[in-house]
């Protein structure tokens, strides 16, 4: 990070321009779950209605937490442990689990990106791999599983995975995953060699070609049949489902985790500004534009989810019409689509018995857009399953699983960055070891360490980290800092940074939600989430092809090791909050007691902490 | 001359009475023409292609048209049809019909422009084409040209930083000298021109004495 010689004061690396700076803050604001996570919110809770309680949380609780971060970076210009030893010694362990929490995270969403490549090679084949069911053994018919579930399950599930029943069967490393998440971390160590040079160079195309794609999208998806279903399905508002508080829970949480705060790495980008910079209108552009992203993204993705229904309910309808063709032994095409409701009313009323023992399939567009989904089983195998349906489907899957990769990137740039940053700061490595060398060491240790989501029971480590790294510990770090800044540092003394760096104070609106509003927000988001996570024993979906109900999965609930890791990751991170803070009591309380014969008058414990630093800074 | 009249009405009433639907020996057909865009002859060409499938396939009898009877036809246009064996005019047993056509599906089919879906052999599933493994998959092609630039470019980028770190240390070294001689000009200075130093001024704000 170019600390070169003692003659020259402490260079920090800075941004080539403001531009690179916004778009990778906007790049790691916008990420996969912008795309896959609040479309499924927007549908299940109520289409339109749902954005008022996401539009509320934005304004009082997304929009100050940003501006806090990107204020505090910019002005104490450290990464995140460097800026809470200087806030207060005894916060110091909110940069580390900021650090460690950040680490975490980067270690399981590169799998993602390993994943999205491997679907990315797979889509130079014709016809997609995805799209049909390989035959059995005996070249009579399609696989069983296959034939059960569908082609795109199976493909995720089966080739893919490899799942195994449930998470106590390991299975063993998968060689395809392992080098597709060797290249998605070497597509990462590349961005990062050169740090913020390079990333910064990087987030031009990251950022912007998600854009770009879905707009795509939604040109093709409008002028296939369909799409206007889906979009009117997707904001017709429910305006009953205000009334329930998990909703506005939801809606917190899916602001919160959106914008990326928390994690320190909006705090490292934001030390490399210069020291005048509008921090307000950089937070609300960063804010407001993930927000409108979320937005355009679920227009796209519900066109085509549209188009995706209809062809299903076509499809459907098409075997009816067959059935009762074959049975009724009349001629080819005489029933069709359109005057199926006719015929289906005549045969019914004429021979009800035969009718009944036929088997028909009840089709109804509303039950095909019904079907929601999020995660992973939106992206892999709901819209997999879309661009098979489109002509071109080639293209369309390349394009596709080429933004999601470039969501997940940019989104990665953050995590690994809030974890850089720290180690930098900490020295942790001595000096001699260039950088590329402790990015390169650091990529290695989470390969490693990631490997454990290429065994068979991957995915449900995948969901486990998922669902309990990235929740929970960000509330709590989110907390410290808000109450951290606003009253240990003290509102006085940000107030004058802020007026130092943007040239005017912050206004009645900031004040009220940094040091009332924002806080309870969080505090009730923080302890209703564990409220609803401790109150059911956790369980998770299995894919278990020997389940009766097959293709329907499984709910198992999460044997004992696996539950007391969980607790453990959830606590990791914040555990060294009390840590540091009962360390750094100790510790002076050790050198107060050591050092009265000398300094007795004068032994202040924020001077001997500042010489430190000092002597750190000079270093 | 009766005695022959006897035995055709004899034979076309056993030929009725063979072919029957849903009898255990014969199979159903079922052809859709409308999707197709078939053609109308099928009865004959049908009974052809047939025969020869048995031809091909069995046990070296000579079947011809005659051998294979075709009842019950609908508007679905779907018939039922049985073979008979030229020796002795006995239903030839549905395992070896099966064969047949298994064998000579794709003839079969060719011969009347249509495919496995629009000319069903109810109960003779088709042996489906299983596709061509490649030797090498084409994702690991895809893979390989993908590792192969992000591997050039690590590469390159590494050494670009190194070959321009040692560049920066040369010119440091260099320039060492001409560094020294600044600060001694700048004290000679008047005392109100300092260099103002911010580290200093930062102390101040964190050091609450």
């Amino acid at each position: 990070m170019g600390k070169t010689n003692d003659s020259e004061v402490e260079e920090r690396p800075k941004w080539d321009n403001k531009t690179e700076y916004m778009l990778t803050c906007i790049g790691f604001a916008v990420g996969v779950g912008n795309v896959w996570r609040f479309p499924y919110l927007c549908q299940i809770y109520g289409g339109g209605a749902f954005l008022i309680p996401y539009l509320i949380a934005l304004v009082f609780e997304g929009l100050p937490l940003l501006y806090l971060e990107m204020a505090i970076g910019q002005r104490l210009r450290m990464g995140s442990i460097g800026v809470w030893n200087s806030i207060s010694p005894l916060l110091g362990g909110v940069g580390i689990a900021s650090m460690i929490v950040s680490f975490l995270v980067s270690i399981f969403y590169n799998t993602l990106l390993a994943w999205v490549m491997w679907y990315f090679f797979h889509s130079f084949q014709n016809p997609l791999p995805w799209s049909q069911c390989p035959l059995n053994d005996n070249l009579t018919g399609y696989n069983e599983e296959c034939v059960k579930s569908t082609p795109a399950n199976y493909f995720w599930y089966r080739e893919t995975l490899n799942i195994t029943p449930d998470i106590d069967n390991s299975g063993s490393l998968h060689w395809w995953l392992v080098i597709c998440l060797a290249s998605a971390w070497c597509v990462v160590y590349i961005c990062f060699i050169r740090g913020i040079q390079s990333i910064g160079k990087a987030v031009y195309v990251t950022t912007t070609f998600p854009y770009l794609v879905l707009t795509i999208f939604l040109i093709r998806a409008l002028t296939l049949p369909g799409a206007t279903d889906g979009l009117v399905y997707l904001f017709t508002p429910d305006w009953e489902i205000l009334k329930n508080p998990q909703v506005w829970l939801d809606a917190a949480t899916q602001i919160f985790f959106s914008l990326s705060v928390a994690f320190g790495g909006l705090i490292a980008f934001s030390s490399y500004n210069e020291e005048r910079n509008n921090c307000e209108r950089d937070a609300v552009l960063v804010g407001v534009i993930n927000s409108a992203t979320s937005l355009y993204a679920s227009i796209s993705i519900f066109s085509i989810l549209g188009f995706k229904a209809n062809s299903a309910y076509n499809s459907c309808n098409e075997e009816n019409i067959l059935i009762l063709t074959n049975h009724f032994e009349f001629s080819d095409q005489n029933i069709t689509v359109e005057n199926y409701d006719h015929w289906f009313k005549y045969l019914n009323r004429s021979y009800p018995g035969e009718v009944a023992g036929l088997d028909l399939k009840h089709c109804d567009l509303q039950t095909f857009l019904d079907q929601s989904a999020s995660g992973t089983g939106l992206a892999f195998i709901v819209l997999s399953e879309a661009v098979v349906a489109m002509p071109g489907s080639q293209i369309w899957a390349i394009l596709f699983f080429t933004m999601l990769f470039s969501l997940g990137l940019s989104s990665m740039f953050g995590n690994l960055e809030g974890a850089l940053t720290p180690v930098n700061d900490l020295n942790l490595f001595p000096k001699w070891i260039p950088n590329e060398l402790v990015t390169a060491i650091i990529c290695l240790i989470s390969f490693s360490t990631a490997l454990i989501f290429t065994l068979g029971s991957g995915n449900y480590w995948f969901e486990i980290f998922n669902g309990y790294v990235g929740s929970v510990p960000l509330l709590i770090v989110a907390l410290f800092e808000i109450i951290g800044i606003i009253y240990v540092y003290g509102m006085k003394k940000f107030s004058e940074d802020i007026y130092f760096m943007t040239g005017r104070k912050p206004n009645i609106f900031w004040k009220a939600c940094w040091m009332v509003i924002s806080p309870l927000m969080l505090l009730v988001v923080l302890v209703a989430y564990v409220v609803v996570q401790a109150q059911k024993r956790p369980s998770y979906p299995t894919w278990n092809p020997d389940y009766e109900l097959f293709p329907k999965f499984e709910v198992k609930q999460y044997p004992d090791w696996v539950f007391a890791i969980i607790i453990l990751l959830s606590l990791l991170p914040v555990i060294s909050i009390p840590l540091v803070a009962l360390y750094k009591l100790i510790s002076c309380r050790m050198k107060k007691s050591s050092a009265r014969a000398l300094h007795s008058p004068y032994c202040n414990d924020g001077f001997q902490v500042e010489q430190e630093e000092r002597k750190n800074r000079r270093a | 001359m009766e005695a022959m009249m006897f035995l055709l009405v004899c034979v076309s009433s056993a030929a009725a009475q063979l072919c029957a639907p849903d009898s255990p020996h014969s199979y159903k057909v079922r052809l859709s023409i409308k999707t197709a865009l078939g053609d109308d002859a099928r009865d004959v060409p049908f009974q052809a292609m047939l025969a020869f499938a048995m031809r091909t396939a069995g046990d070296g009898q000579n079947y011809n048209v005659s051998n294979i009877l075709v009842c019950d036809e609908t508007p679905r246009v779907s018939f039922w049809f049985v073979v008979t064996s030229p020796l002795d005019q006995t239903l030839v047993d549905r395992g070896q019909v099966e064969e047949a056509v298994r064998k000579s599906r794709n003839r079969i089919n060719s011969a009347f422009l249509l495919t496995d879906k629009t000319l069903e052999f109810l109960g003779i599933p088709p042996t489906l084409a299983s596709p061509v493994p490649p030797d090498t998959p084409p994702w690991l092609i895809v893979f390989g040209v993908v590792m192969g630039a992000v591997g050039a470019g690590i590469v390159l980028l590494l050494v670009t930083s190194v070959l321009q770190k040692r560049r920066k240390k040369k010119k440091d070294q260099t320039g060492i000298e001409d560094d020294e001689e600044e600060p001694r000009v700048k004290e000679n200075g008047a005392a109100s021109d300092g260099v103002y130093n911010r580290s200093f001024s930062d102390d101040e704000r964190l050091t609450q004495m």
